[in-house]
């Protein structure tokens, strides 16, 4: 790895399918995979419903987009962080989420935002 | 009359402006909104205080596509796309909380 | 809103030729594409095809190239999953043409 490699976090804040921003911040971050950087992906307050188990979307019409975070694997993306405060507020646990994650607290979440030198928010 | 929310109850206040200002009826949860009607959650005891005063709903097809269409809390009640023109065919007018 | 017709049956496109509505997808579907762009389609094209499609029922996404190859590497075996092998098969790119001939969108990520 060069010098030129920078730490890149994005930060998921919103439930899928009501916004659009979900689907919008996975395609981005499987475009960026492809530019060798040090990606990481923290999912805040509602933002932890994009990793709920057992999403079906056929009633809506819409894609589910869920299965792709699986496959972020695949990406070299490994690094995934889950605000432990957003799950226990929406009565969910880690057994809930469809990858397997790192749990921090909010103030964890903020410090490993402070060492990046580029957050994409959505 | 009934009054449906899109939002999460999470992020929007659309929820509680609901519940303080409206005096009874039906309440619709759809889209975001339906995360009010899950088990486990932080506004799960506010729903649940609403109940004497409000009929709630659920939009089923919302709830299972984000993974919870088994976790709804009881005493409310999962409708489909039929149930939702029902219920705004039965109430004489509606509120939007955008 | 572009076409295609096979067997006398009609096939939406958008204008790169790739298939609007992936469950229309068939064999011969695969195979008029492939002609299209040049292709003759053998069993090692159809072994790629079927990972991909296999790929995009698992995971909703069509795989960038460097995936699809890691992907097919650790499936197939190293022999194949490298691009030598993969571009041999489909010379304007395996991304690109194995997802079209897959009935699959643009790999994401493909610019």
């Amino acid at each position: 790895m060069s010098s030129n490699v920078k730490k890149f976090m994005f930060v998921n804040r919103k439930a899928p399918y009501g916004t659009i921003y979900a689907l919008e911040a996975l395609e981005v971050v499987l475009i960026t995979a492809a530019f060798d950087q040090d990606v990481s992906l923290a999912f805040l307050d509602d933002g932890v419903y994009q990793l709920k188990k057992g999403q079906q979307t056929k009633g809506i019409e819409t894609k589910n987009f869920s299965p792709a975070y699986r496959a972020l694997e695949d990406y070299d993306i490994e690094k995934l962080y889950v605000e432990k405060e957003a799950l226990a507020a929406r009565g969910l646990t880690e057994e809930d989420l469809l990858v397997d994650v790192t749990v921090l607290s909010r103030a964890e979440l903020g410090t490993l935002m402070d060492e990046q030198d580029v957050v994409l928010s959505f | 009359m009934l009054h449906i929310i899109n939002k999460s109850p999470m992020t929007s206040v659309s929820l509680e402006s609901c519940l303080s200002s409206a005096t009874g009826g039906d309440i619709l949860l759809i889209e975001d909104g339906v995360y009010a009607a899950t088990r486990g959650s932080a506004v799960e005891a506010k729903l649940q205080g609403a109940m004497g005063k409000f009929k709630i709903h659920v939009l089923l097809p919302d709830l299972e596509a984000r993974g919870l269409g088994d976790r709804v809390i009881e005493g409310v009640s999962p409708v489909d796309y039929a149930g939702f023109v029902d219920l705004t065919a039965n109430n004489k007018n509606c509120q939007s909380w955008l | 809103m572009a076409s295609i017709e096979v067997n006398g049956k009609s096939y939406e496109t958008d204008e790169e030729g790739y298939l609007v509505n992936l469950s229309e997808w068939n064999p011969e579907v695969a195979d008029y594409i492939a002609g299209t762009e040049s292709i003759q389609m053998t069993d090692q094209h159809w072994e790629v095809i079927n990972f991909l499609r296999e790929y995009f029922d698992e995971y909703q996404i069509a795989p960038a190239v460097r995936v699809l190859t890691k992907a097919i590497g650790k499936k197939l075996g190293a022999d194949k999953g490298n691009s030598e092998y993969l571009y041999g098969l489909f010379p304007y790119g395996p991304g690109k043409q194995a997802c079209k001939i897959a009935g699959l969108p643009k790999p994401t990520g493909c610019v």
